[in-house]
């Protein structure tokens, strides 16, 4: 079967794999680089367990190619935080129960991590609209949308705090 | 799920494109987002032994604004129809419509063009395009054509566009007056159970200009021009928005799936129809 080339930058390290052209991007970080964290739910982009962020945004690993991704900046939950020092959504969601099985968690926290960028005082109805392409089957998406506000004080409360150092 | 084998390949122009696309025939394929691709190609619905991503090449990007007319590169996604403020100011319809495609991540990576281009009657851009009159630019290796978006959609997934050919933009004019894209769905990132579009100007109460489409209530996206007619040179109240409403769904022809039955859709359309006639009149 006839492979390609493709290099990309994967939690700030490069990378180049020599995949078959129809490997999906979630395969190619799962099963080629071992980041499992972009888990596989549906594989038809519904779901979005796959989130990850592509050169600064928000995408579905299950529906891109892994040459599409060539030369792209990718970003999975295993970048964002480690266990000895997770990142402030990370904690939030463990104070505030933002998960129960945890299988939607790391699309949830990655789509969160990008959507607190683009918006970083959002309302309830912004934040859910924010992870409307994130399915969860478990909470009810309640203890979610409280995390992720909590995460959004907590975020802003920590830029204040860096601005009035710098000033 | 993964799709069979193909060859791959990333053009860094246009016409580089259309020459793999001219090689290939019915083997190849051109890729933009792919969120309408990938999962057919996952099903293997489509056999496709050439995959031409056309995400490099730089002349299908954009929008362009030249006073009234708007020209949109056939690679622009979702997301920067919806964030670019010149465009919201000229045609604000688009992000309105634009913000119920899909969900977030889609719209990062979904385009214009191959929404358009698809001819999925459940997509909202074909729709749109009825609305606003768009003209499409079609490049192969006979040369460049162009073709209203009235005359391209013959039926679910055929098209006025051959399959050597790629559509490169869309251009319209600034629409004039208010406007409105109302869809219902069962849950975000569902295709419309109904959608309708409308556009609407208004002058001491007469109807001075209008555009009335439809999405997803036949096999083509729908212009209702019997509606239109009713409505231009009359006064606008509630008795002839509902005669207006009537007509459209007349011209409706909805099949029976998941969604729902023929009824339900028919009943359905009246209602996205009265709510985007009332918001457009409104915003008049």
């Amino acid at each position: 079967m006839e492979k390609i080339n493709v290099s990309m930058k994967v939690n700030g390290k490069n990378e180049n794999l020599s995949v078959e052209p129809r490997t999906l991007l979630v395969h190619a970080l799962r099963e080629h680089l071992e980041y499992t964290g972009a888990h596989i739910g549906c594989s038809s982009s519904h779901c979005g367990a796959c989130t990850v962020d592509m050169n600064g945004k928000s995408v579905k690993s299950c529906t891109i190619f892994a040459p599409q991704a060539e030369g792209a900046d990718i970003l999975t939950v295993e970048g964002i935080g480690t266990p000895d020092k997770l990142h402030v959504i990370q904690e939030m969601f463990k104070e505030h129960h933002g998960l129960q099985c945890g299988y939607c968690t790391p699309g949830m926290i990655m789509r969160s991590y990008r959507f607190l960028q683009e918006n970083p005082n959002p309302t309830e109805e912004e934040v859910r609209f924010g992870i409307s392409g994130n399915l969860c089957r478990c909470t009810g998406y309640q203890n979610i949308v409280k995390s992720i506000m909590a995460a959004a004080d907590k975020l802003r409360e920590e830029s204040n705090i860096e601005k009035k150092e710098i000033a | 799920m993964i799709p069979s084998a193909f060859s791959f390949y990333k053009p860094d122009n246009l016409q580089k494109a259309i020459n793999l696309i001219a090689d290939f025939g019915d083997e190849g394929r051109v890729i933009a987002g792919g969120h309408s691709l990938i999962p057919v190609m996952k099903q293997r619905l489509t056999d496709i032994k050439h995959l031409i991503d056309l995400s490099a090449i730089n002349e299908l990007k954009g929008i362009k604004i030249k006073g009234s007319s708007i020209s949109i590169g056939a690679m622009t996604t979702q997301v920067e129809l919806i964030t670019n403020a010149e465009l919201f100011k000229v045609a604000p319809v688009i992000r309105e419509a634009s913000l119920q495609i899909a969900d977030p991540q889609v719209r990062n990576l979904g385009t214009i063009g191959g929404n358009v281009a698809n001819g999925d009657p459940a997509n909202d851009m074909p729709g749109l395009m009825q609305l606003l009159d768009a003209t499409y630019t079609i490049n192969g290796k006979n040369g460049v054509r162009e073709i209203k978006a009235r005359e391209f959609y013959e039926g679910a997934y055929f098209t006025a566009r051959e399959d050597d050919e790629i559509l490169v933009s869309i251009s319209f004019n600034s629409p004039i007056g208010g406007y409105a894209y109302e869809k219902q769905k069962r849950k975000i990132g569902d295709y419309a159970t109904a959608a309708a579009g409308v556009i609407l100007s208004v002058d001491n109460g007469v109807c001075s200009s209008a555009s009335i489409a439809l999405t997803n209530l036949s096999d083509t996206p729908i212009y209702c021009s019997d509606a239109v007619s009713m409505l231009i040179g009359k006064q606008i109240d509630d008795s002839l928005l509902s005669e207006v409403t009537k007509s459209c769904v007349e011209q409706s022809d909805p099949v029976a799936d998941q969604r729902g039955p023929v009824e339900f859709k028919k009943y359905v359309a009246g209602i996205v129809v009265n709510k985007a006639l009332n918001r457009a009149f409104d915003r008049s």
